[in-house]
């Protein structure tokens, strides 16, 4: 909210200058948000009185005024305003003046006849968006003062943030009250000036909502001037902290609850039937707020009714039936004390979070409501006469509020905050909040003041005595902390480690949102289930991922129209799978790769890579492990991936990702022009890895046999692998792919593989004779079980 | 004296072919002309028999000596015409080095990430353990345990994501504070980075972002222990030593709480645009643990205390790495991210 510096010097001194007293109130916890002077600068502008004023005599709507700005001297001033009339107070920018927008007032002369400077706008000074004529000044300010001076312009406004704890720094008087506890001083009492009553008139109050409204405050104030104007310093006042003036009335009420925290409220008494009762809301009961829209309660709100209905909504707006008028003569002030719980969420849920509702649903003092019915009062009646009645305070019957008293011990105080604070610096900070302070043998205990709702247990104390002795006086210790060996665990491959092995192989990493366009989804996985939000914050992104792919694609097209042509993305991040029914969140480590196999180079061939080659990548993650022998690759189908190109990842017998080309119709539809492959791994079950054990190197050579079979296309290498490695009778250390070929030469329906068999032993060197009888063995069995041909070589 | 003159003059003109030899061939034709098995000064030694005994020693020196110089001097033109075809060679071979090299080219880690795993590293060399939590989480550990009742005034603070079914997706990384307190017994020193969710866009906001928090429970973990602690790491993770200074503040899950501003990294206190002039950077959020969230995990509050901090990943990094609009976090553009190798 914001104060100004010279309404908050009003109740607490302020020794140092405006941005001091801001930096203070920051550094004990009341951030300052902004700190701006009150009105911008200009000069030469003092209060004025009109004399006389005639009709230009050649210009319809100009006025020519004698203006006196000593009390002695006359000035002509040309004036265009309809509001300049004999007798008022007016502010006159003298010529020399410099006013707001770098505007110099000279003399001149209008439609012949001279001005000696100018009768100003509100608007002119920059004190406002009003320019319906020219600034009325209060008959009392005397003629000839600096406007600057007279009107207090020289203040600074301070845009303080009370966190939401604070409910009693939502106004000037309790952020004063709490910078003067800052200071150590003693606790900063209300002012309280009542003001008698005039008549006996009271409105009779019954209150049936229990322990949720405690108390009411009213009062009736009668014989009111309508129509009264809002005086000229409340106005500026206002209009610094953020309000308009709105009437007399209204604004005076505003003015209080701004000032002391306390909303109040205005009925006009002609229009209450019978008596006031404070009760909750009938179900489906309907009411008419002063924003002129009906709202539909329920039996948890509370309201204000009368005879006719709810005429209030507690705590939250008045009624529209019972609100002031222009003819209102008669008043019923209100100010009444609603508990947190009657506010908190019911005004934010119906888009109402008022004033009155701020300061309600995070606390006001209970005791405050007569004070500023006695503050209201007197306003009121300078403003608009009236004749008050009593102050009247109505009790819900059986409600007390329970006097409360905090400890704090002095061990405690020591142990938390890591240092021992002398007791007679914690003893002035306590007084500084509460007049109750007592000591006591481990320390000391404080009676709860009513406006702080914060202070119920000794944290909070604790909390106190450190904000505002100043977080900086307690010094930095570093602990000492049992020390306990790390871990450093090889069950999982590090995901650090998987981090580099992608930006090895090209791979950057993105980070893209969780939620993403169900619309997307759809088109990838049309049948999976997937967790919608209730709240999202546009359609693109309401639903949660069931797959990175769909936020890695997006990033990758992204990139393609920045005109990339070759990206490779990976992310590693949760999906949220509902496919068994219960959600569970899989952590995944996903990637896309598209364009040319390798970045655009001299001396390598321009290519676009393929399935095999983002394999390769997902084969040296999966080698990570140490049981890379265990990973084996299924064709398989998936409705996003090309048939036939697509490939399940399993472990030993649990499936953990897939491998696959996006499909040609997706391509199409995502608009991508080349060939995308995807990949997806499931960490948890992928990256276990296998203790490794070493297994000894062999000292004798190697024996290279290479062989070309011509097997039917449908055999997969993976069975060919399978029985060289059964008919080599263990000798095969290495199996080598060095060429698959089809074409002249080979059936059609066929292929010719090229093998390198790496034979070796580790206890001597093999012979030609010993190679020779392996390949015969591998031979026989390839043609017996594949019917494999043997390529001449 | 024929004899001797004739070797001179012979010796004279073998020289002269030396030098006169172009390359290694024509070298060794001279060589062959005048020292192979019929060469003209090999058939001078063979010539000696013809002279007289007494002659012989004097003049078969003669030739030795004759021939000696001469092969010193096909010795060194050889030596010569092999640096020179070397030299030819190497010229020839010469390619340009400032061509690029090729290869499949580097990837890179987001700078996001890049920066978690820096702050794990600090934290993890001052023993904190890393800890992580569900993304999807209930009220009780989002809102609740962390004293943040339904309708507390602090839940406006937290833009909240919700399900139909009243699930949520963590406003912070707090929960997992709870479920760890829950799951472990003091004493504990742990971090936990992770995604979290508010449902607000705009220049400095997205929808996602990351945070690391971190707790330290003990029998006397004070607040002392906490300023000390982040001192430490924002010096460390800035690599500079730096100003810091606590704002009193209000989180629900601590109390005292506290906003940690540190010395502006680009103009060291002095003001600019960055630190909007004050001098000062807002990094993180602490404070020591509340009494009721300890109680929530099923801690005793009389026994044991602690210090919590969170912070934003991305918003460190921004001051880090000089990012001035958190958009391109999330925007994964290559040109953004090969920026971070």
């Amino acid at each position: 909210m914001k104060v100004t510096y010279y309404w908050m010097r009003e109740f607490a001194p302020l020794e140092v200058e405006p941005a001091k007293v801001a930096g203070q109130l920051t550094l004990s916890g009341l951030e300052v948000e902004s700190i701006a002077p009150a009105a911008q600068p200009f000069s030469s502008v003092v209060v004025g009185q009109v004399l006389e004023c005639r009709r230009h005599p050649d210009a319809e709507k100009l006025s020519v005024c004698e203006v006196t700005t000593d009390g002695a001297n006359r000035l002509t001033i040309v004036c265009g305003a309809s509001n300049v009339r004999g007798g008022l107070k007016v502010a006159v920018a003298r010529v020399g003046a410099q006013l707001p927008g770098g505007i110099a007032i000279k003399r001149a002369r209008l439609r012949g006849i001279e001005s000696n400077g100018m009768i100003c706008s509100a608007r002119e000074l920059g004190l406002g968006d009003e320019h319906e004529g020219i600034m009325e000044l209060p008959d009392w300010l005397p003629v000839g003062r600096d406007l600057r001076e007279a009107l207090d312009l020289d203040d600074t406004v301070l845009e303080v943030n009370a966190t939401p704890n604070r409910g009693d720094c939502m106004s000037v008087f309790g952020i004063a009250r709490d910078y003067s506890a800052a200071q150590w001083r003693r606790a900063l009492k209300y002012p309280m000036q009542p003001v008698p009553a005039r008549h006996e008139a009271c409105f009779p109050v019954s209150l049936e909502a229990g322990a949720a409204v405690p108390v009411f405050t009213s009062r009736i104030i009668r014989g009111l001037k309508p129509n009264a104007a809002t005086p000229a310093w409340m106005r500026e006042r206002l209009r610094r902290v953020g309000h308009n003036s709105i009437s007399a009335i209204v604004d005076v009420t505003n003015y209080v609850m701004l000032e002391l925290g306390q909303p109040l409220h205005a009925y006009d008494h002609a229009r209450l039937k019978s008596r006031i009762r404070v009760r909750a809301a009938e179900e489906n009961e309907p009411i008419t707020l002063l924003d002129g829209k009906t709202y539909t309660l329920g039996r948890d709100a509370y309201v204000i009714a009368d005879a006719s209905g709810a005429i209030g909504l507690a705590g939250i707006m008045g009624g529209a039936s019972t609100a002031i008028g222009d003819g209102t003569t008669d008043v019923l002030l209100e100010a009444a004390h609603f508990v947190p719980e009657v506010v908190a969420g019911r005004a934010r849920r119906l888009g109402l979070l008022t004033d009155a509702a701020q300061r309600f649903e995070r606390g006001v003092d209970p005791t405050l409501g007569p004070i500023a019915i006695e503050r209201a009062t007197a306003l009121l009646l300078d403003i608009a006469g009236g004749e008050p009645g009593p102050t009247q305070v109505t009790r819900a019957a059986g409600v007390e509020i329970p006097l409360e008293w905090v400890r704090l011990r002095r061990a405690r105080l020591a142990r938390l905050l890591g240092g021992l604070v002398p007791d007679e610096e914690v003893e002035a900070i306590l007084r500084s909040l509460s007049d109750g302070v007592e000591k006591v043998a481990d320390g000391w205990r404080l009676k709860r003041p009513p406006h702080r709702f914060d202070l119920r247990i000794e944290a909070d104390l604790i909390e106190e005595i450190a904000r505002l002795r100043g977080f900086e006086r307690i010094e930095e210790h570093p602990a000492l902390t049992p020390q306990v060996a790390g871990m450093a665990t090889e069950r999982r491959v590090a995901p650090e480690r998987l981090l580099t092995t992608l930006t090895d192989h090209g791979y950057r990493e993105a980070i893209t949102y969780s939620f993403v366009d169900p619309a997307v989804q759809r088109q990838l996985f049309p049948d999976t289930p997937a967790l919608a939000l209730a709240n999202p914050i546009s359609t693109d992104l309401s639903e949660m991922r069931i797959s990175l792919w769909s936020g890695l694609l997006i990033a990758c097209r992204e990139n393609l129209r920045r005109q990339h042509s070759r990206v490779r993305l990976f992310e590693l991040g949760n999906k949220f799978d509902l496919a068994s029914g219960t959600l569970r969140e899989i952590e995944t480590l996903a990637g896309t790769a598209t364009g040319a196999r390798w970045p655009e180079q001299w001396g390598s061939a321009r290519e676009m890579l393929d399935f095999y080659d983002v394999k390769a990548d997902v084969t040296d993650l999966l080698t990570l492990t140490g049981e890379i022998e265990r990973v084996r690759f299924e064709a398989a189908e998936l409705h996003c991936l090309r048939p036939g190109r697509t490939a399940r990842i399993f472990k030993g017998n649990v499936a953990i990702g897939w491998l696959g080309e996006l499909h040609p119709a997706l391509q199409k539809s995502f608009q991508f022009a080349n060939p995308v492959v995807l990949f997806e791994l499931e960490t948890n079950e992928a990256f276990t890895a296998k203790l490794l054990q070493f297994k000894g190197t062999s000292k004798f050579p190697s024996v290279r046999r290479d062989l070309a079979v011509v097997v039917d296309e449908a055999v997969p290498l993976a069975v060919i692998e399978e029985n060289v490695t059964v008919s080599a009778s263990g000798l095969l250390s290495e199996l080598r792919i060095f060429d698959v070929y089809r074409g002249p030469g080979i059936d059609s329906g066929r292929k010719s593989i090229a093998l390198g068999l790496i034979l070796q032993d580790s206890s001597r060197t093999l012979t030609d004779d010993d190679a020779d009888a392996v390949v015969a063995s591998v031979v026989a069995r390839l043609v017996d079980v594949l019917s494999a041909k043997i390529r001449d070589q | 004296m024929a004899t001797s003159l004739r070797l001179e003059s012979l010796i004279e003109q073998a020289l002269a072919e030396v030098k006169a030899s172009s390359d290694l061939a024509a070298l060794d034709e001279v060589r062959v002309r005048y020292l192979g098995k019929k060469g003209l000064i090999t058939e001078q030694l063979k010539s000696l028999g013809s002279l007289p005994a007494a002659e012989r020693p004097a003049a078969g020196q003669k030739i030795n000596e004759s021939k000696a110089r001469v092969q010193a001097a096909l010795e060194a033109r050889r030596a010569q015409l092999e640096a020179a075809r070397l030299d030819a060679e190497l010229a020839a071979g010469a390619i340009d080095v400032t061509l690029p090299g090729r290869g499949g080219g580097m990837g890179s880690i987001h700078p996001v990430t890049r920066t978690r795993l820096r702050i794990e590293r600090i934290f993890g060399q001052a023993g904190f353990e890393i800890a992580t939590g569900p993304e999807v989480e209930d009220d009780f550990h989002n809102f609740e345990a962390l004293n943040i009742p339904p309708n507390h005034p602090a839940r406006a603070m937290h833009d909240t994501f919700y399900f139909p079914d009243g699930r949520l997706l963590r406003t912070h990384t707090s929960p997992v504070q709870i479920r760890e307190m829950r799951r472990r017994t003091p004493p504990m020193s742990l971090i936990a980075p992770g995604r979290v969710y508010r449902n607000d866009s705009d220049m400095t906001h997205t929808p996602m972002f990351h945070q690391v928090e971190g707790i330290v429970v003990g029998e006397n973990v004070s607040f002392a222990n906490l300023k000390a602690m982040l001192h430490s790491f924002v010096e460390r993770f800035f690599e500079q030593p730096l100003g810091m200074r606590l704002r009193p503040s209000y989180f629900p899950f601590t109390e005292p709480s506290a906003e940690v501003d540190i010395e502006c990294v680009f103009c060291h206190g002095a003001g600019c645009r960055v630190c909007k002039q004050s001098g000062w950077l807002e990094i993180l959020g602490c404070g020591m643990i509340h009494p009721s969230v300890l109680t929530a995990a099923g801690i005793d509050p009389e026994r044991w205390q602690g210090y919590a901090f969170g912070m934003g990943i991305e918003r460190v990094a921004m001051l880090r790495y000089g990012v001035d609009d958190l958009r391109l976090f999330f925007e994964n553009d290559l040109q953004f991210l090969k920026q971070f190798p």
